[in-house]
C-alpha cells in the first residue's frame, strides 16, 4: 500500500507550491501519492503543466473552501 | 523538451533578482539545463555572511516583501538541489570584489569567465537581468 504525503503549500505564492511539491517529489516513491494544497491562483495551472511535462499522473484536482487540492501519482 | 536556459544577473534589485529566480528553479525543474551567470551587484547576495538586502525598486516588490513569496536565495538552491542548475560566479567580480569561492554558498559552482560564458551561450535562450 503506497502512502499519500501531504504537502500544504497554502498562503504561499508562486513558485511556491510548484517547488514544495517537487522537494516532497524527491523524498517520494515511485508509486506514491502527494496533495497539494495551495491557495495560489496561478499555480491552479502551473502545477498540471509541470505534472504532464515532467511525466507524472494527476489522479484527482479539485477546490474546496478556497483551497487547490491536487492529487498526483508520482510515476517515475 | 529538454532546452538551454541561459540566465545573465547584475542587478541588486529584489524584483529583479526574484524574477531571476524563478526563471531559474522553474525552469530547472522543468527539466532544462540551466545556467546562471552572477556578476556585477548580482554576486554579493551569495556570500555565506551575506547581509545585503536587496532593495526595492518599485510597489511590487513591497507588495511581495509583505506577502509570502519565496525568497530568492531559496529558490536558487533549489534550483540547483531539485533542478541540477549550474550557478556561476563572474571571475572577475570574484576579483574585484576579492571573494573567494569558500566565502559563497556550497550551490555556487566555480567561477566562470565571460568568455566561456559568451561561448556557452551560443546555443539556447539567455536571459538577462
Amino acid at each position: 500500500m503506497s502512502d499519500r504525503i501531504l504537502v500544504d503549500a497554502k498562503n504561499t505564492f508562486c513558485p511556491g507550491p510548484l517547488m514544495e511539491l517537487i522537494s516532497n517529489m524527491k523524498m517520494a516513491d515511485v508509486g506514491d501519492e502527494l496533495e497539494l494544497l495551495s491557495t495560489d491562483e496561478g499555480s491552479a495551472a502551473d502545477v498540471p503543466e509541470w505534472i504532464n511535462k515532467v511525466g507524472h499522473e494527476i489522479i484527482e484536482s479539485f477546490k474546496e473552501d478556497e483551497v487547490l487540492h491536487i492529487i498526483v501519482k508520482k510515476i517515475k | 523538451m529538454s532546452e538551454k536556459i541561459n540566465v545573465m544577473i547584475t542587478t541588486e534589485n529584489m524584483e529583479q533578482m526574484q524574477m531571476a529566480a524563478m526563471i531559474a528553479s522553474v525552469g530547472a525543474v522543468s527539466g532544462n539545463d540551466v545556467s546562471v551567470f552572477l556578476s556585477m551587484n548580482a554576486l554579493k547576495f551569495f556570500l555565506k555572511d551575506n547581509n545585503h538586502k536587496a532593495p526595492v525598486a518599485g510597489d511590487m516588490g513591497k507588495t511581495m516583501l509583505e506577502k509570502k513569496v519565496p525568497p530568492f536565495l531559496e529558490l536558487f538552491q533549489q534550483a540547483v538541489e531539485l533542478g541540477d542548475a549550474k550557478i556561476y560566479p563572474c571571475s572577475m567580480a570574484m576579483d574585484m570584489l576579492e571573494i573567494k569561492s569558500d566565502d559563497l554558498f556550497d550551490y555556487v559552482g566555480d567561477p566562470m569567465g565571460l568568455t566561456k560564458f559568451i561561448s556557452d551561450v551560443k546555443q539556447g535562450q539567455v536571459w538577462s537581468f
